[in-house]
């Protein structure tokens, strides 16, 4: 077991119900994450677990429900609120910018820390240019970090999926977040690029304090990485506590342990 | 090969960032701005000057700043012409209420004038998207020609509807021949090609990129949508209005409010497509092509003729279309990024020469 330092509550998620026309995507979700932890999210397909993570950075408005961040209550987020309080975010499916090098991917995740206007950038005057190279300086340790640097001019189109993957996760590490939403950041690896993956995840945990929200298919790697995870079915929260506790909860393995594992 | 970078090592980020990263690149640029500035002026004719160059490098201006809108932020606009017009529009009511004003001063009115419009035209985008936002781009195309032929308030009661300009003046310098008016506008496109690059490698160009290739990733990174798209339109429509207030006074010196009609908001559009969506470079090559195209066939009328085809003026014409037509069906399907990409393929494979791996 890892040292652990966790903190007090930065995230509580309350009664949280959101629905598309008929579909109930999440019924009245509550749980909490607490600073510096790592918080799985677990559940068969269709439970409602991306839906969360959408309503947890503003990309979907829950009907029903309020999130409190950083002892901030509000009823539903937004996105840019969202970034700019600290909430980073990786994709299940890859949602990288294709037309761009990774360099310029992850460059973008660090636009909020960028403020010169638009006329300093055209004539590219000192600030803007001083500004340029100061954040490039801190992307380069987030390429060194994610092993990335052969790559870095390489348009992301181009790379393999498992590394597509990591420059995902790297766009938003250049933001530096406090509280970090993966989705399925191992979907689709093969064992290798997993456990590549798995030790990033726990060293920007350890290294950079960064609380960490995962949704995670592989059970193996949920026991082995988190600290706590929530179980969700059909909209419903069904399980809540340490790997153990769930592990053995009766319901749980009937909903979703007992298929398939 | 003498096109390489093999042996050119980067050792700051500073050198890494710079926009002609490649020596090569920079001596070829270089080289063609010495040549462009001080051999041309001399040795060109004023029918080089009236009817390739200057048409050349300012339509190269508009379609830069519709490239920025199209290729590099993924908006649409079908009416960008408006904007030359209104820039041309603005430039002269500018001129016949504060004669003697510097002509940069006008110029730099006129583009702020065709950006405000371009942000009130640019509001839709942020609700709808491609083929709506096209049509709501086209309206805006129609509204325009519509205010400058019936508004005459616009066109200062002029009997005939159209307007006339008085030789440029600034500095003491009347600009009025042909090469004087090309070294000028060789000057001012030189000027916003350079803003151009810096805007697209720096974070507001990226932002631009980010939300033409992922807008929900880019929100999600705290890119504000709103921003990031009527920025875009303003700087486009700021070059267009710049591109227009030259065009009416530099090219056209009185002008129709059909100078800037829909055919020449396709045809910017056809360069872009031609030249290479999201490439600076392919700007220019699209705005050559269009402006060359006309004038190699009819200097190819004779050859042909002499060769036994029987092709006259309106056959040229015709075929002129058929080009464009074949030339966009054929970038759309197989390069949707333009003569640029694959110029920009061919030097990537000698780049690296010896060397592949
Ligand atoms: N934008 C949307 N519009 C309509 N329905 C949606 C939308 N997003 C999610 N849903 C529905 O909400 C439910 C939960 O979907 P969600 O993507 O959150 O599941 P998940 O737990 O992430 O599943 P998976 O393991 O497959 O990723 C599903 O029934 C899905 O069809
Ligand atoms: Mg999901």
């Amino acid at each position: 077991m890892r040292p652990r330092n966790i903190g007090d509550v930065i995230l509580d998620v309350k009664n949280i119900s959101l629905s598309f026309g008929g579909v109930k995507a999440l019924q009245n979700i509550s749980f909490d994450v607490k600073e510096h932890e790592v918080r799985a999210i677990i559940g068969p397909n269709g439970a409602g677990k991306s839906s969360m993570l959408n309503c947890i950075n503003g990309v979907y408005h829950p009907q029903e429900g309020e999130i409190v961040y950083q002892g901030e209550v509000r009823r539903d987020m937004d996105t840019h609120h969202a970034a700019e309080s600290g909430i980073g975010r990786t994709f299940q499916n890859l949602a990288l910018f294709k037309g761009m090098s990774v360099l310029d991917n992850i460059m973008t995740g660090r636009n909020l820390k960028m403020k010169t206007g638009i006329l300093a950038q055209a004539l590219h005057l000192g600030p803007a240019r001083a500004e340029e190279l100061r954040e490039r300086e801190f992307v380069e340790h987030v390429i060194d970090f994610l092993e990335i640097q052969a790559y870095r001019k390489t348009p992301v189109g181009r790379m393999p999926y498992g590394l597509q993957k990591r420059v995902d996760l790297g766009r938003a590490l250049a933001a530096q977040p406090k509280v970090l939403l993966l989705d399925e950041p191992m979907a689709g690896m093969n064992m290798e690029e997993k456990q590549d993956m798995c030790r990033f995840v726990l060293d920007i945990n350890d290294e950079f304090g960064t609380t960490i929200v995962l949704i995670e298919h592989d059970m193996g790697v949920v026991m082995d990485i988190s600290d706590r995870v929530v179980v969700l079915d059909y909209g419903r929260k069904i399980g809540d506590g340490t790997p153990e506790v769930v592990r053995n909860d009766p319901e749980v393995i009937k909903a979703y342990l007992g298929v398939g594992h | 090969m003498f096109y390489r970078e093999n042996g050119q090592f980067k050792s700051t980020y500073r050198e890494d960032q710079q926009i002609l990263g490649i020596r090569q690149d920079r001596w070829f640029i270089f080289g063609l701005i010495a040549f462009a500035l001080l051999v041309v002026p001399y040795w060109g004719s004023d029918y080089m000057f009236r009817a390739i160059l200057i048409p050349f490098l300012i339509v190269s201006l508009a379609a830069i700043g519709l490239n920025l809108l199209v290729g590099y932020c993924g908006q649409i606009s079908l009416g960008h012409a408006a904007f030359m017009a209104i820039g041309a529009y603005a430039a002269y009511n500018i001129v016949v209420h504060f004669p003697g004003l510097n002509f940069i001063v006008v110029l730099v009115l006129a583009g702020l004038v065709s950006a405000l419009v371009g942000i009130l035209f640019g509001l839709p985008s942020l609700q709808i998207k491609g083929l709506y936002l096209g049509v709501a781009t086209l309206a805006a195309q129609f509204f325009v020609d519509w205010v400058f032929a019936r508004v005459k308030w616009f066109t200062n009661y002029s009997s005939s509807g159209g307007v006339s300009t008085a030789p440029v003046e600034m500095f003491g310098w009347t600009i009025d021949t042909p090469m004087e008016k090309y070294v000028f506008i060789l000057v001012v496109v030189m000027v916003f090609t350079l803003m151009a690059k810096n805007l697209v490698r720096g974070h507001i160009g990226r932002s631009w990129m980010a939300m033409r290739d992922m807008d929900v990733a880019a929100e999600v990174i705290g890119i504000r949508p709103m921003y990031a798209k009527l920025t875009a339109f303003a700087v486009s429509a700021f070059y267009a209005g710049v591109a227009g207030a030259m065009w009416g006074f530099l090219h056209l010196g009185s002008w129709e409010p059909a100078a800037f009609s829909i055919n020449f908001s396709l045809n910017l559009l056809f360069m872009i497509i031609i030249g290479g969506m999201g490439s600076i470079l392919g700007s220019f090559i699209g705005a050559a092509f269009i402006v060359l195209l006309p004038l190699a066939l009819s200097q190819a009328l004779p050859l042909l003729n002499n060769l036994g085809l029987k092709v006259d003026t309106a056959m040229a014409s015709h075929l002129e279309f058929m080009i464009f037509g074949a030339l966009i069906v054929f970038f759309l399907i197989v390069e949707p990024l333009g003569i640029a990409r694959l110029w920009a393929v061919a030097k990537e494979k000698l780049r690296l020469w010896p060397f592949p791996h």
